[in-house]
């Protein structure tokens, strides 16, 4: 194949994947249903949407770039603590611009401890990126003056939305305004995916030392995307204490980390949709048998994890996709 | 400045006690992780599971602790050949991310199962009498507990480092740890060395897990609670390497305890803001291989 051609159909392909299949609505209208059909169970939707906003951070980073990380908690405790302490302690609780100066900082967290830490792979990383979250939990008791400590920052007030839509009792005006959230940026994480750097990013994570044979910025390239996941994983922090109206430390624990990681292989890594799966079937799964027991539910999870990793390592959306093959295989015989 | 001098020996005997306890259980996994590469985020779970075997034994069936500690660490050691058979093996060419996944999943199922059997609450043994009240080195006295950490402790470093340093076994250790391709080449049979030493290290912790009951208390969340600083003394010393392990435990043993003594509001910033800094500056620890 002539150059000029290989690489018209490049372009091609990647046009391609930027334009959106009918079944993409899918998700977005479910959303929508559950907002009409469970009226008096919208702050558990919101906390799932909340969960899909943070799983669609950390699949930026370790589904798309592979860099895998055990303190993603970091970004999202950065997030719920600027929105609590704005409002706590500067009377600042203006709902969207706090969620901007939540993104803002977070990002710049991100900034700052990727530059170090990217350069670093492996046990290291682990190790490194687990470390930034305990020492931020840490930093916070040590200050707790300004931070309440383990306590938390409790009854915490937000101005109504626009000035208008004030929360009502079973804050389903805050579902809808997370689900605009996690709209806008869906969009923007789908957008850098699917272009030419999220291409570099696949392959940063297929084949590193290819990519720095072909001259691509590599650690550019890595601290853009965990500052631009970290800005993420920030504002869907800030919407949890928004709607939770109370903050404690425990945002920044490893269990949240893990929990995180836990519904993005749930719902398949590296493929969008998979954070709304994972995090919808954890959260409701969750919801349920964690009112039997919570060590019944800890056990399943453990389980589910680890059945996940022998049997179905491209997740819930993988198996799915699978299934789908077999079907189509089968029909045509 | 007498005073001064107290408390710097104070620090010195209890951070050399931690990072006693550190060392043992950290050792195992540290050798592990040299030698396959596996991340073992359940290493943890065998330090607690071994600590609750401990609590078992002595509590209810009258084992004296000492010989209760030597049972868990033949018990739990067989136990982890179980395990390492029939999953760890599965995935010991999958990426960290997948290890990290497998063993996040059994920890979980550890936690929940000895929440469910022994419920939430620390759990403590009771200890043989001369092993309580205080014990004088002529300028001032000391726990007896902890001294006993510190000469259980020293007595493993030795055996440890006769078995590394001194047999055939040791040397084939080294020898896949430094380079397993080469190592398999000459004739080691290195998936029988990483059960046996995985079977060990795995037995160490739970003796670990055995002595740390009277220092911290045991209850199930112990496995992930601490499995953080086990893998940040691996970490810090370089994987594989025995030496790096002790020194990691010795230097953030007796920095956490300083800085808790020193500073007790910041809790354990320092420990992991000096892991950060050693992480930055010799990214593969103390020891590290080529």
């Amino acid at each position: 194949m002539p150059a000029t051609e290989a690489r018209a159909s490049a372009a091609d392909y990647l046009i391609s994947r930027h334009r959106f299949s009918a079944w993409e609505a899918l998700p977005w209208l479910l959303a929508l249903a559950a907002f009409f059909a469970f009226p008096d169970r919208m702050t558990f939707g919101t906390q799932v949407l909340i969960m899909v906003l943070f799983a669609l951070s950390l699949d930026l980073i370790m589904g798309y770039a592979g860099i895998v990380s055990l303190g993603h908690a970091a970004f999202f405790g950065i997030g719920a603590y600027t929105v609590a302490l704005f409002a706590a302690r500067l009377g600042w609780n203006e709902p969207i611009s706090g969620l901007l100066a939540a993104a803002a900082l977070a990002a710049l967290v991100g900034l700052v401890s990727g530059w170090f830490l990217l350069r670093y792979s492996g046990l290291t990383l682990l190790m490194l990126t687990l470390a930034t979250a305990i020492m931020l939990q840490e930093l916070g008791n040590f200050r707790s003056d300004i931070s309440g400590g383990y306590d938390g920052v409790p009854g915490l007030a937000f101005a109504p939305l626009f000035g208008i839509f004030d929360y009502d009792l079973y804050s389903r005006t805050f579902y809808l305004f997370t689900l605009a959230v996690l709209l806008i940026l869906f969009f923007l994480v789908r957008r850098i995916v699917y272009s030419p750097f999220g291409q570099a990013l696949t392959g940063i994570r297929e084949n590193v030392r290819r990519m720095h044979a072909i001259g691509s910025p590599v650690h550019r390239r890595l601290v853009t995307v965990y500052t631009i996941a970290a800005a993420i994983a920030g504002v869907a922090g800030a919407l949890f204490t928004q709607s939770n109206a109370y903050v404690t430390l425990t945002a920044f624990d490893f269990e949240v980390s893990a929990k995180v990681m836990i519904m993005l292989i749930l719902g398949g890594t590296g493929r969008l949709y998979g954070a709304f799966v994972g995090a919808v079937v954890y959260m409701v799964l969750e919801d349920h048998l964690s009112r039997l027991s919570p060590a019944f539910w800890q056990f399943g999870i453990g389980l589910l994890l680890v059945l996940t990793v022998l049997f179905a390592r491209r997740g819930l959306l993988g198996l799915l996709e699978d299934l789908g093959k077999l079907l189509r295989t089968t029909a045509r015989r | 400045m007498a005073d001064i001098a107290n408390i710097a020996v104070s620090i010195l005997f209890d951070g050399l006690a931690y990072a006693m306890f550190l060392f043992v259980v950290s050792v195992g996994l540290s050798v592990t992780m040299g030698l396959m590469g596996f991340v073992n985020l359940a290493h943890g779970a065998f330090a607690m599971a071994g600590g609750y075997l401990v609590v078992t034994l002595t509590q209810s069936w009258g084992v004296p602790f000492v010989l209760a500690l030597a049972i868990a660490f033949v018990v739990i050691g067989a136990v982890s050949i179980v395990f390492e058979r029939t999953l760890y093996a599965r995935l010991y060419k999958a990426g960290e991310l997948d290890q990290v996944l497998l063993t996040i999943g059994l920890s979980f199922m550890a936690i929940a199962a000895y929440t469910y059997y022994y419920g939430p609450i620390p759990k403590s043994v009771p200890l043989p009498g001369w092993l309580e009240g205080q014990v004088d080195l002529g300028f001032r006295t000391f726990p007896t507990y902890r001294a006993f950490i510190i000469v259980i402790g020293a007595a493993l470093i030795a055996i440890l480092w006769y078995g590394f340093e001194r047999t055939k076994l040791g040397a084939k250790i080294r020898a896949a740890v430094d380079n397993r391709r080469m190592a398999q080449s000459v004739g080691i049979n290195v998936d029988r060395l990483f059960t046996l030493t995985f079977a060990v290290g795995s037995g160490l912790a739970a003796l670990g897990g055995g002595i740390a009951i009277q220092l911290f208390g045991l209850n199930p969340s112990f496995a992930l609670v601490y499995l953080v600083l086990f893998l940040i003394v691996v970490a810090v010393g370089g994987l594989g390497s025995v030496k790096g392990t002790l020194l990691a435990a010795l230097v953030l043993g007796i920095f956490d305890t300083g800085g808790k003594y020193l500073y007790a509001e910041a809790g354990g910033f320092f420990v992991y803001a000096i892991t950060v800094l050693i992480l930055l500056v010799r990214p593969a620890g103390f020891y590290a291989r080529d």
